[in-house]
């Protein structure tokens, strides 16, 4: 290494901030040529010079308080502009709650006590739909179906059978209406299957009413002390044929 | 909204932040000091530079505290100088060495050894703040080259060269007054 290279490394040399192997070549160098040597130590002279105290700026002690007073201030801003955002949520919240609660209304009927008996009954007939779900006794024969009932309910019920007018009995069932056990007997019309339900009524005899929910006819009427709903997806008028069978034959 | 803002998570963020931030604003005005080079505009570059750092000090992933800081400090300063530095205020960068450079060498340690504060002082402040950044952070602060580079955001070979021409340049010069003071 000539005093050309050495002495543009100097600087980084002064630092410790060369490789070790430039760093070993330069301090050969140094070891052999003065004029080298003395540039070195004028680097470290100025380096030192640099890192004189003197030189050091402090801070003025008002600064210090300034910038503790402006952090506060950030913090505060910030603080409250998170509290609105919170706010802001709580109502968003509110707002998408009344939503859902509206759509829900989408989707059932208006909150009527005659509305709300349908949905169950009708969700009671589908459930019987479902696989295995028709008959706990599956049985043609009235004179099995009614016992069986025996002990399981309340009240028992009269079972008919129509088979000769086209609506044979299929079995009984168990059912739960507004929280009571009630008794059903399963009737087929066709491919349609028509769930009686029955259970002990206080109301006067009334006159057959239907309604409908979702496609599914409901047929209802007391009769001596007993309340009857007729559930099916059959059509309308075969469903009053079923009903007026029910109701006139013994 | 994914910027991760610190401040208001609780009653004693600006605590915990003070805590890490405050030893550090000697480091932070010296070098705010030298660059904006007048005390009422360092006072108001650190001030506003310790706000952003809270402001983002969410964003701080650990590591040398002081060295984040004063990459924020040295970004506020060119940008204060950027909007406030008349064009007037910058001085050329005379870089020719005058003189026989092997027999200046002895000289110039003697003189050295003279200088007086006000000299060197004065020497530094008129380098171009590109320079006297890279002497500061090295001398005064006592960062690696590496560590320079990385908040200059400039390559190392840059902050070598920089610092080696920065100090040649403060020789000569502080060995030119030297010599006219004694004359």
């Amino acid at each position: 290494m000539d005093c050309k290279n050495v002495q543009d490394l100097l600087s980084a040399y002064s630092d410790r901030e060369l490789d070790l192997v430039k760093s070993l070549d330069v301090e050969n160098h140094l070891e052999e040529c003065i004029s080298c040597a003395d540039k070195t130590k004028a680097y470290t002279a100025l380096n030192n010079l640099t890192r004189t105290p003197s030189l050091y700026y402090n801070a003025p002690a008002r600064l210090r308080e300034r910038i503790s007073a402006s952090l506060e201030k950030e913090d505060a801003q910030i603080k409250r502009s998170r509290i609105n955002f919170r706010w802001i949520g709580y109502a968003a919240s509110i707002v998408f709650a009344f939503f859902l609660g509206f759509m829900s209304q989408q989707f059932k009927p208006s909150s009527s006590a005659e509305d709300a008996f349908n949905q169950e009954i009708v969700s009671s007939h589908l459930r019987s739909l479902m696989p295995d779900h028709l008959t706990d006794v599956a049985s043609t024969d009235q004179h099995t179906v009614k016992p069986w009932f025996n002990g399981k309910v309340e009240y028992s019920p009269v079972v008919k059978d129509f088979a000769s007018q086209g609506f044979p009995l299929i079995g009984g069932r168990l059912d739960s209406i507004n929280l009571k056990r009630v008794p059903v007997l399963v009737y087929a019309r066709h491919k349609h299957f028509i769930n009686l339900y029955s259970w002990p009524s206080s109301d006067k005899t009334t006159g057959v009413h239907v309604s409908t929910l979702h496609g599914y006819h409901i047929a209802g009427w007391v009769s001596a002390g007993t309340a009857y709903y007729a559930v099916s997806d059959l059509n309308v008028s075969e469903l009053q044929d079923f009903v007026k069978l029910f109701q006139t034959q013994s | 909204m994914k910027v991760q803002s610190f401040g208001g998570s609780d009653a004693e963020s600006v605590v915990v932040f003070e805590k890490s931030a405050l030893p550090h604003l000697d480091a932070a005005y010296n070098l705010a000091r030298w660059l904006v080079k007048n005390e009422h505009d360092a006072e108001d570059v650190v001030q506003e530079s310790f706000l952003r750092a809270f402001k983002f000090y969410g964003s701080f992933r650990g590591g040398d505290f002081r060295k984040w800081l004063l990459t924020i400090v040295r970004h506020t300063c060119y940008t204060w100088l950027k909007e406030n530095r008349s064009p007037g205020n910058v001085l050329p960068f005379d870089e020719a060495i005058h003189g026989d450079v092997v027999a200046a060498s002895n000289q110039e340690l003697e003189l050295m050894k003279n200088a007086d504060v006000k000299l060197v002082r004065e020497a530094v402040q008129d380098l171009p703040v590109e320079f006297r950044e890279i002497l500061i952070l090295r001398e005064m602060e006592g960062l690696s080259y590496k560590e320079i580079a990385d908040m200059a955001n400039v390559p190392l070979g840059t902050v070598m060269s920089r610092l080696a021409r920065a100090r040649k340049w403060l020789q000569d010069r502080l060995s030119k007054r030297l010599k006219r003071r004694e004359a």
